[in-house]
């Protein structure tokens, strides 16, 4: 008895706070154009398959306690295993399923492409990010700055995110905004996301890059023009500036990076970065 | 330079005494050793173990064998699991749990690799080893010799992982080991070899079962047995099989090339000079998602089984079921590309991939309905079987969902490498085929060893289990949408995770409650095991031809091979029973001798591994030629086979008969026959 009761103390002193923390679903709150659409596919998907996933519930629930052994009331046809009528439904349901959802996808993967520039009445940002061990380093040419593990962008500006990395896979998501795009070794990807709110959401990697791959965080902020102004005029006064040589410094592995500001920046540098890579060896090159 | 020489880069330095966790799992399984060889010794069991089970080719044997290496890796991979369930618990905010990150991946990696290729993978080649040619009526598999060859393989690859626990060191990049993390810049040290040939052995040893099991099927079965007559347990290892073939070369090349890459310093992976790592993601992936089909097809046939024999029905749309099935075979190799959508393929390339993972959807939703509609108008017993099989078809509706979900890549672009992704294949892997597998072990357990297992501590097993996984996966999904990412070791108190993964880990400790029931239900069956005897050989009343011999089932199976005129063969007969209980006229039945070649093999394909794990040179050539000369020595081996003598066949299926079908009457015949007599007979000489 004692035991149950401390038990039950436990279940308890567990289950409180989850209630009173309240559930921070990130992806079910949106705050951006991207989002908010996949918010509303997740929910209508979900629904529409549903309406096969309780009724097979429930017929499975209800059959186990209709057709059990001791209700010798119940019909009982151990002969009974072929209905093409039946069949004929149930290959139907499905399809017509599918046949919804299969358009959905068709539809959303174009509309919700992370490579497709946003239409909107302001001109779009651009920030390119590379994924190092274990930091994002943000490059804003048009504002010759650059930043680690912060961002900061208009609301209701298109961001065009160019996204690489230097070292191992990751991926580059802010969950509030949209969803996520590999950043590659070698190779450039695209995602394009525009905020509707003001507010500091959660950036983070979602592939897993090494040992310091759980503090590869960033915080990317979506204030108003004027702030975003303010702001680049502030990150323009840093002492630093984006070298080459401050760039191979970064390479160094480090995880849970402070936030750090550069410029004038080296503009090169994302576009050497990517194109490391696709060189021949050296050995090639120079003809041995 | 002499050390060099002789052990290559293994120093004493790979062992890391200075970690207390490491060192302990590694006297436990040192003791646990000590305690199997020392009662072995004790008991003088060594010659019974070598001679009955070791070098044994009888497909019964090698498929126990199959299923305690499967139940020993289900330990230390659920281990693995309750570790990573209590770092999350512990490592928040200020505190950074009691395992480093570095530690802490290999957790995560070892956990993967473990529960895939050598939890899932042996205990689904036991089972179908087991069932297999006892349901198609043949007295073993097509090639006895290489199945015991497969199942050592598996072993060798399952040692070198449980090696890798404490010579060295094991991957920390996740089950799948993507470059360009597992290349040499970035992982160098061994855990990525002991990775890559622990999956090249036993993938090798996959592929020579698919091989053996694909011939059984279409050459060995009973007379009248077409194949559309054939059990669908057999059906679905045929279509899991063909899987097998086609998928399993593309993992051993594509582990090749990382090897080559590590190896010899070659570009296939890397991110410069023309190597793409993305190829490796698609390779593994081409194998990677059939795997998956791999494992559920087979589960899907148990389900079948079990089903039809607890509502004591026909299976409900029999042909649909077969139909279904090879759908799923053909669709498995077109899906591969909606485990990565966010590499930026492109919206056409991801809808069309998309499409064809839902379309999936619409043959296994079918067969759920099907085996719903068998237990439409049953007459249902509730044995634990058929409970896994209630709890998973409940359970699996819930995993297709947030799968044909996440088949959708808007949402993906969203949950992938999130928890969310983490709770539905777990919901899949767990829910279809964990229980599965469990479910069929229960349900076959007689046939193999002459008694039933306890119900009660069963049931017990499953509620745990059932409870337990709900309770440490509902969670997860909401993690998902909380903005979770998969395999983080260390998070802040600001997220609010923290609640879910308390309540997740909870779970953990349901489901071991429940594991801890499945071996107290081993311990009781087997001391009771008197009391559970079944002696009718049909103890679930069965339906299709395993059920028609003696339990145990006889070293040869089937005294006189069965001929068969419809499906669900045995429930036939006993419908249409007549009472001539005459005995019938026994023959000489032709059996494989027992072979330790398949053991040696296996023992250096491991040392092969390792060598080359640790760049041991001359132990390389040296293993390498010791398994090439085993296979040749074999060859030369002329006496293989024997036959047992009609007599003996008589006299065998008297005794067990005679327990059979009159355990109160003493039969005269009988009193010559002592239970001593039957072992001999199992070994012949090899």
């Amino acid at each position: 008895m004692i035991k149950l009761k401390k038990l039950s103390a436990i279940v308890f002193a567990s289950v409180l706070p989850l209630l009173l923390s309240g559930c921070k679903a990130v992806m079910l709150d949106p705050k951006g154009i991207i989002a908010s659409q996949e918010k509303y596919i997740i929910l209508f998907s979900a629904a529409l398959m549903l309406i096969v996933v309780i009724p097979v519930i429930l017929l499975t629930l209800i059959f186990s306690w209709r057709y059990r052994e001791e209700n010798i009331k119940a019909t009982y046809a151990p002969e009974w295993a072929h209905s093409l009528f039946l069949e004929i439904i149930w290959w139907s349901i499905p399809c017509v399923i599918i046949v919804v959802l299969g358009a959905v996808t068709w539809i959303s993967s174009h509309r919700l492409d992370p490579y497709r520039p946003l239409v909107a009445t302001n001109k779009p940002i651009t920030i390119e990010v590379i994924a190092l061990r274990w930091k994002w380093l943000f490059i804003y040419p048009e504002q010759n700055i650059a930043t680690i593990n912060f961002i900061q962008f208009p609301v209701n500006v298109p961001v065009r995110f160019l996204i690489t990395s230097e070292g191992p896979m990751n991926s580059f998501q802010i969950p509030q905004l949209g969803g996520q795009i590999y950043a590659m070794a070698g190779m450039q990807t695209k995602l394009h996301l525009m905020a509707d709110t003001e507010g500091d959401y959660q950036g983070l990697s979602s592939n897993f890059s090494g040992d310091g791959f759980s503090g590869m965080k960033f915080i990317a902020k979506a204030s108003t023009p004027e702030a975003f102004n303010r702001w680049v005029k502030s990150v323009k006064k840093s002492q630093a500036s984006l070298t080459v040589e401050v760039y191979r410094q970064l390479l160094v592995p480090r995880s849970e990076v402070p936030v750090r500001y550069y410029s004038p920046i080296n503009k090169d540098i994302f576009n050497h970065v990517v194109m490391k890579g696709m060189m021949p060896m050296p050995d090639v090159t120079e003809g041995k | 330079m002499l050390q060099k020489l002789l052990f290559g880069n293994l120093t004493l330095a790979a062992i890391p005494f200075h970690n207390p966790i490491i060192m302990g799992a590694a006297v436990f399984m040192c003791l646990a050793a000590a305690c199997i060889v020392g009662s072995l010794l004790y008991f003088k069991k060594w010659t019974w173990l070598w001679k009955e089970w070791l070098t044994s080719v009888d497909h019964k044997k090698i498929g126990v064998m199959y299923i305690v290496l499967a139940f020993i890796m289900l330990t230390r991979g659920f281990m693995d699991a309750v570790m990573m369930r209590l770092q999350l618990v512990m490592s928040v905010g200020a505190s950074h749990g009691y395992l480093p990150p570095e530690h802490y991946n290999q957790i995560f990696t070892a956990h993967g690799v473990i529960m895939i290729f050598f939890m899932a993978m042996p205990f689904m080649f036991g089972l179908i080893n087991i069932v297999l040619p006892l349901q198609i009526g043949a007295r073993d598999v097509a090639f006895p010799y290489l199945n015991s060859l497969s199942f050592w393989l598996a072993v060798a690859g399952a040692a070198l992982i449980n090696i890798s626990l404490v010579v060295g060191d094991f991957a920390g990049t996740g089950w799948l080991a993507y470059p360009p993390l597992s290349e040499m810049a970035y992982s160098p040290s061994v855990g990525v070899d002991y990775y890559i040939w622990a999956l090249q052995i036993s993938g090798v040893g996959s592929l020579l079962s698919a091989i053996n099991f694909l011939v059984t099927i279409f050459k060995m079965r009973c007379p009248g047995m077409t194949l559309m007559k054939m059990p669908i347990f057999v059906w679905t290892v045929l279509c899991a099989m063909i899987l097998v073939v086609l998928a399993f070369p593309v993992l051993t090349v594509t582990l090749g090339m990382l090897f080559l890459d590590r190896y010899f310093g070659m570009h296939f992976f890397t991110a410069d000079f023309g190597g793409n790592a993305m190829m490796y993601i698609n390779m593994i992936w081409i194998w990677g998602h059939p795997e998956v089909y791999i494992l559920m097809l087979p589960a899907f046939g148990i389900y079948s089984e079990i089903v039809a024999t607890f509502s004591k029905k026909y299976l409900f749309g029999y042909a649909t079921m077969v139909w279904a099935s090879l759908s799923i075979t053909v669709l498995a190799f077109v899906v591969w590309l909606h485990h990565f959508f966010t590499m930026g393929a492109g919206a056409d390339v991801n809808a069309f991939f998309g499409i064809a993972t839902m379309i999936i959807s619409i043959p296994t939703g079918v067969k759920v309905f099907n085996w719903l509609f068998t237990m439409y108008r049953g007459r249902i017993t509730f044995s634990s079987p058929m409970l896994w099989t209630v709890g998973f078809m409940i359970t699996f509706v819930i995993g297709g969902m947030t799968g044909v979900m996440m088949a959708i890549p808007a949402i993906d672009f969203q949950v992938h490498n999130s928890l969310f992704l983490i709770a539905h294949f777990h919901n899949v892997i767990i829910g279809g085929v964990v229980f599965g597998y469990l479910g069929g072990f229960t349900y076959w357990f007689p046939k193999v060893f002459g008694f039933k297992l306890n119900e009660r501590l069963g049931k017990a097993a499953f509620w745990c289990w059932l409870i337990g996984f709900y309770v440490a996966f509902i969670p997860l999904y909401i993690l998902g949408f909380m903005g979770m990412t998969r395999r983080l070791s260390h998070y802040d108190a600001a997220t609010g995770w923290r609640p879910y993964l308390i309540i997740a880990a909870i779970g953990a400790g349901i489901i071991a409650i429940g594991f801890i029931f499945q071996v107290l239900q081993l311990l009781v069956s087997i001391k009771n095991r008197e009391a559970y005897r079944d002696t009718t050989g049909d103890v679930w009343n069965g339906r299709t031809l395993e059920w028609s011999i003696p339990s145990p089932a006889p070293f040869y199976n089937f005294a006189i091979t069965p001929v068969v005129d419809s499906k669900d063969a045995f429930w036939k007969i006993k419908q249409e029973k007549n009472s001539s209980e005459a005995e019938p006229h026994y023959e000489d039945i032709h059996m494989p001798k027992n072979t330790s070649t398949g053991l040696w093999v296996g023992l250096f394909a491991g040392i092969f591994g390792f060598a080359f794990t640790w760049h041991i040179t001359w132990l390389i050539v040296a293993s390498l030629m010791a398994v090439v000369g085993a296979v040749i020595a074999r060859t030369f081996n002329m006496s293989t086979d024997y036959y047992v003598t009609a007599d003996e066949v008589r006299r065998i299926e008297r005794q067990s008969r005679s327990g059979a079908l009159a355990p109160q009457k003493s039969n005269s015949t009988d009193d010559d026959v002592t239970d001593d007599d039957l072992p001999d007979l199992e070994t012949e000489p090899a």
